[in-house]
């Protein structure tokens, strides 16, 4: 396969399977995101939503096939699969509460070896002032909505190609969600990132993405493009309150 | 009563020069513990096996003791990192009985090999710092220095040098490289350290390492004060230390040299000087350890954070 690949594919999911013990959470899942798009898979709490994320990664007991760009990336470990440019915000921020705001922007370029990595430090404290005025105090300090900037910052300055977001809103205040979806749909409009979303905040999550799919008990139930799933009855009764 | 306040900086440096190398074995149990949450049992016989390597080279190899303290720290470095990857790392970390049991069993291993080959015996190890050295103007040639009236070792301030140079380069080790980014990173989410792309299992055995080759160093320094090395060197000294690390905060490397420093002076100062000399209970001196485990027992009941541990915080 050529190189450019990755310019139409992005990632696919084909048969994804995970379990804890003998408790199959995933049945087979099949979802892609396009290149520079977004896709979002809603569902309920224990859907699997966290799961689909962390098979995604290598970071739970899965099998099926996962593809970045064409290239198969579902045998690989965690750390291999980051340095194939797999970002990955998990649930509850993933932010280091012990190191300083600075030090958790920088082991986030971990797997940089370029020297850019202080001006990319500069750039995401020029985007989150917040941040800049707080670099030196430790993450565990910050509140909610700044931990969770910090944690996409940190996953953005590995540079990847694929941003994995495990429900961003959580636990944040609805000014706060609004403000970061609004930089969420801005990073994908302006850079071009490719991103997937697992949320159960369906209104602002559906807005920003391109295609959606919902899980129900590890199976896909109802995919399709985001505009189309926003005015399905089914989505609407479970997801939007209507 | 008597209140012998004329020998009490005796104690007090005494108890400094103790509480320094308490403190350096206690760096070893908390880089280990800040990692992965584990008391390695084992950190003071790898310590005392490091100490024997120092034996072989320098007492019986004839090789410059500086150096042989050197390759020995180095030698235990690469053993730390040996058990980590062949013994701790096959388990799964959430689950710290298995690996609890395996430093318990390495520790019986060790002192039982030791003893095989060395015997039980105390053998004369050179004291690193025995006399001042003959640059030092007025002193060279000096065990001490009178201050306030006592005798201040040249052996405790060659501790104090050598503790606080470890310190130091710790410090840049772990604040300035990349390696020691990425171990601060596996203390603190080991997740999240997984998802930007560090090796875990590697930053461990690194921690493994470290701390391998500072408790070598500990053993090294506390020889001279047992009139040598032996197998069993460092059974009390571990308790002593694990003592200073719960005191400090079993997460905490600031805190580990702290609490430490401060068993060696409620050992000198208050069992020895205020039990022994001021009460005239002779009996004190055999408590000391016992000193030490009820400081433990207090710790963990009152402030199970230490002094300058944190308090964990478990997320839902």
């Amino acid at each position: 396969m050529s190189d450019d690949v990755f310019d139409e594919v992005g990632l696919v999911a084909k048969n994804l399977h995970a379990s804890y013990g003998a408790v199959e959470v995933l049945r087979g899942l099949d979802f892609e995101v396009a290149q520079g798009k977004v896709s979002v898979i809603l569902g309920a709490n224990g859907a699997g939503k966290t799961t689909t994320l962390r098979a995604i990664c290598n970071m739970c007991n899965s099998s099926g096939d996962v593809s970045l760009g064409g290239v198969d990336i579902s045998r690989l470990g965690t750390a291999e699969i980051v340095r194939k440019g797999v970002a990955h915000v998990p649930q509850g921020r993933g932010t280091f509460p012990e190191l300083s705001v600075t030090d958790n922007l920088l082991v986030g370029a971990y797997v940089r070896k370029d020297k850019e990595i202080n001006d990319d430090v500069d750039r995401w404290f020029e985007i989150f002032p917040v941040l800049a005025e707080r670099r030196e105090q430790l993450a565990g300090s910050l509140s909610g909505g700044e931990q969770q900037m910090l944690a996409v910052s940190r996953a953005l300055m590995s540079r990847p190609k694929l941003l994995l977001l495990d429900e961003p809103s959580l636990g944040l205040a609805p000014l706060i969600i609004e403000d970061l979806f609004t930089r969420f749909t801005n990073l994908n409009k302006e850079t071009g990132l490719t991103m997937l979303v697992v949320e159960q905040n369906a209104n602002l999550a559906l807005d920003m993405a391109d295609v959606g799919y919902v899980i129900e008990s590890g199976e896909i139930t109802l995919s399709g493009p985001a505009d189309q799933l926003k005015s399905d009855p089914a989505v609407q009764e479970a997801y939007l309150g209507a | 009563m008597t209140w012998n306040f004329d020998i009490l900086p005796d104690f007090v440096f005494n108890g400094l020069s103790l509480g320094a190398i308490y403190g350096t074995v206690a760096l070893s149990l908390v880089l280990i513990f800040k990692a992965t949450t584990l008391i390695n049992f084992a950190t003071g016989e790898l310590a005392m096996i490091g100490a024997f390597m120092v034996y072989v080279l320098h007492m019986e190899q004839g090789l410059w003791l500086w150096l042989s303290i050197l390759i020995a720290m180095i030698i235990s470095a690469g053993l730390g990192a040996l058990i980590e990857r062949t013994l701790t790392r096959p388990f799964d970390p959430a689950d710290h009985l298995p690996v609890v049991l395996i430093t318990l069993g390495l520790f019986l291993i060790f002192n039982a090999l030791a003893g095989d080959i060395w015997n039980y015996q105390v053998r004369l190890l050179s004291n690193p710092f025995g006399k001042f050295p003959s640059w030092v103007p007025g002193l060279g040639g000096d065990r001490f220095v009178m201050v306030l009236g006592s005798r201040l070792k040249y052996q405790s301030i060659g501790i104090w040098l050598t503790l606080a140079l470890a310190l130091f380069l710790l410090g840049l080790i772990l604040n300035r490289t990349k390696m020691g980014l990425a171990f601060r990173a596996v203390s603190s989410n080991v997740e999240s350290a997984r998802l930007v792309g560090v090796h875990t299992g590697r930053t461990l055995g690194f921690g493994w390492a470290i701390a391998s080759a500072f408790g070598t160093l500990g053993a090294v320094l506390v020889a001279p004060q047992l009139g040598g090395v032996n197998p069993n060197m460092m059974a009390t000294i571990l308790i002593y230390a694990l003592a200073g690390a719960a005191l400090g905060g079993l997460d905490s490397l600031g805190g580990a040299v702290i609490g430490g420093i401060l068993i060696g002076l409620i050992q000198a100062v208050l069992v020895m000087w205020l039990g022994v000399v001021v009460f005239g209970q002779a009996y004190m001196s055999i408590l000391q350890l016992a000193a030490a485990f009820v400081l433990i027992l207090i710790v963990l009941l009152f402030r199970p954070s230490g002094l300058f541990g944190s308090r964990r915080v478990e997320r839902v």
